[in-house]
């Protein structure tokens, strides 16, 4: 069993600020923890999540491949979230490199193909499109949930972005809302972009029922690469 | 922490700005040394991902020229520590990176670079 990072220096102060980790973030590290001897025998070079919050999630992906073998890039809009996501690496001595900004923004041209293992536990709760844009554009912790109609105006803004962004054998974990329409989102994404996915684990969490959904390219276009 | 590895895949994203985005000059830079451990695999197998020349001008611009101008076909072992040092141990922890085209200025401060847009230059 992979320990839960170690959170214990995030202060009452940063937990005001950026969203504490809950039951939707242990489920992305148990469905993490279930997919990690597939992940290991990829040997992932670039991971990124987006939206890193308290940096827990990225700190734990850095015990299952270690140290010295990926790069844990994490962004987030909140530049309380990325000053914790450093010091959450730090704490649970793993590396991650925090960027302030929205989705996967400056890299998103550099990263064309690159990224190898991309996360992202998005604003999905149902909200209106007021409320969610703006929670971004003040880039606080209201940014952490509201998420438009739906629960879905921010996540489908990245889904826009991650078949390019995605390595040929790169894989996509999102953390999703029943209400979120999930069916629907796995048919426009095989649809619009040829990627199929599966949904690896859920679980019921008071109100919330919480799913995990894996995105990856098709076996025919992931095959042929030897790199 | 901004380190050259990351510098190396961060390219301006201002609306409009996509010729000449890459890479972001460093600017006012300060630079701090920190051990990392080294996987020679990692580094090899990571290049790929990485625009060398960027490389060899950022590493000029916070003070280390170890790297050869053009990218050798082989990676000995003594390449790939330098490498390793370049990319993973220098950490700029203040300063800016500055596009080279839009001159947007990212501002860097304590290890964290600040790539947000203002709404208007959102693309």
């Amino acid at each position: 069993m992979i320990p839960t990072p170690d959170l214990s220096h995030l202060t009452r102060h940063d937990l005001e600020q950026v969203y504490d980790p809950a039951e939707d973030t242990f489920l992305l590290l148990d469905a993490l923890e279930q997919e990690a001897e597939a992940l290991r025998k990829e040997r992932p070079l670039i991971c990124l999540e987006v939206g890193s919050g308290s940096g827990c999630v990225s700190a734990f992906l850095g015990k299952i491949f270690g140290q010295s073998s990926s790069l844990y890039l994490c962004t987030d809009i909140n530049k309380h979230a990325t000053r914790c996501t450093l010091a959450t690496g730090k704490q649970n001595k793993i590396l991650l490199d925090p960027i302030t900004c929205s989705l996967a923004g400056p890299l998103s041209s550099r990263l064309c193909h690159a990224v190898d293992v991309l996360l992202f536990n998005p604003p999905y709760v149902p909200t209106d499109t007021d409320e969610a844009s703006s929670a971004q554009s003040s880039a606080d912790i209201a940014g952490s949930w509201a998420g438009g109609i739906d629960g879905m105006e921010i996540t489908n803004r990245l889904l826009q972005d991650v078949e390019c962004l995605l390595s040929p054998r790169g894989r996509f974990y999102l953390v999703a809302l029943k209400q979120n329409d999930v069916p629907s989102i796995q048919s426009r994404m095989l649809e619009d972009f040829g990627l199929t996915s599966q949904v690896v684990i859920e679980r019921r969490a008071g109100r919330e029922f919480l799913l995990i959904i894996r995105f990856a390219r098709t076996a025919h276009s992931g095959s042929g690469s030897t790199s | 922490m901004v380190r050259l590895i990351t510098h190396n895949l961060l390219a301006c994203h201002v609306k409009g700005c996509t010729t000449n985005n890459f890479p972001l000059v460093f600017q006012d830079v300060q630079v701090e040394l920190q051990v990392a451990e080294f996987n020679p695999d990692f580094i090899r197998n990571m290049l790929s991902r990485l625009e060398w020349t960027a490389l060899v001008n950022a590493a000029k611009q916070v003070g280390d020229t170890s790297l050869p101008p053009e990218q050798p076909d082989m990676m000995d072992d003594e390449l790939l520590q330098k490498l390793h040092h370049v990319l993973m141990e220098i950490h700029v922890t203040d300063g800016a990176m500055v596009c080279q085209n839009c001159n947007h200025i990212y501002p860097i401060s304590n290890g964290i670079p600040n790539m947000l847009l203002a709404e208007h230059e959102i693309g």
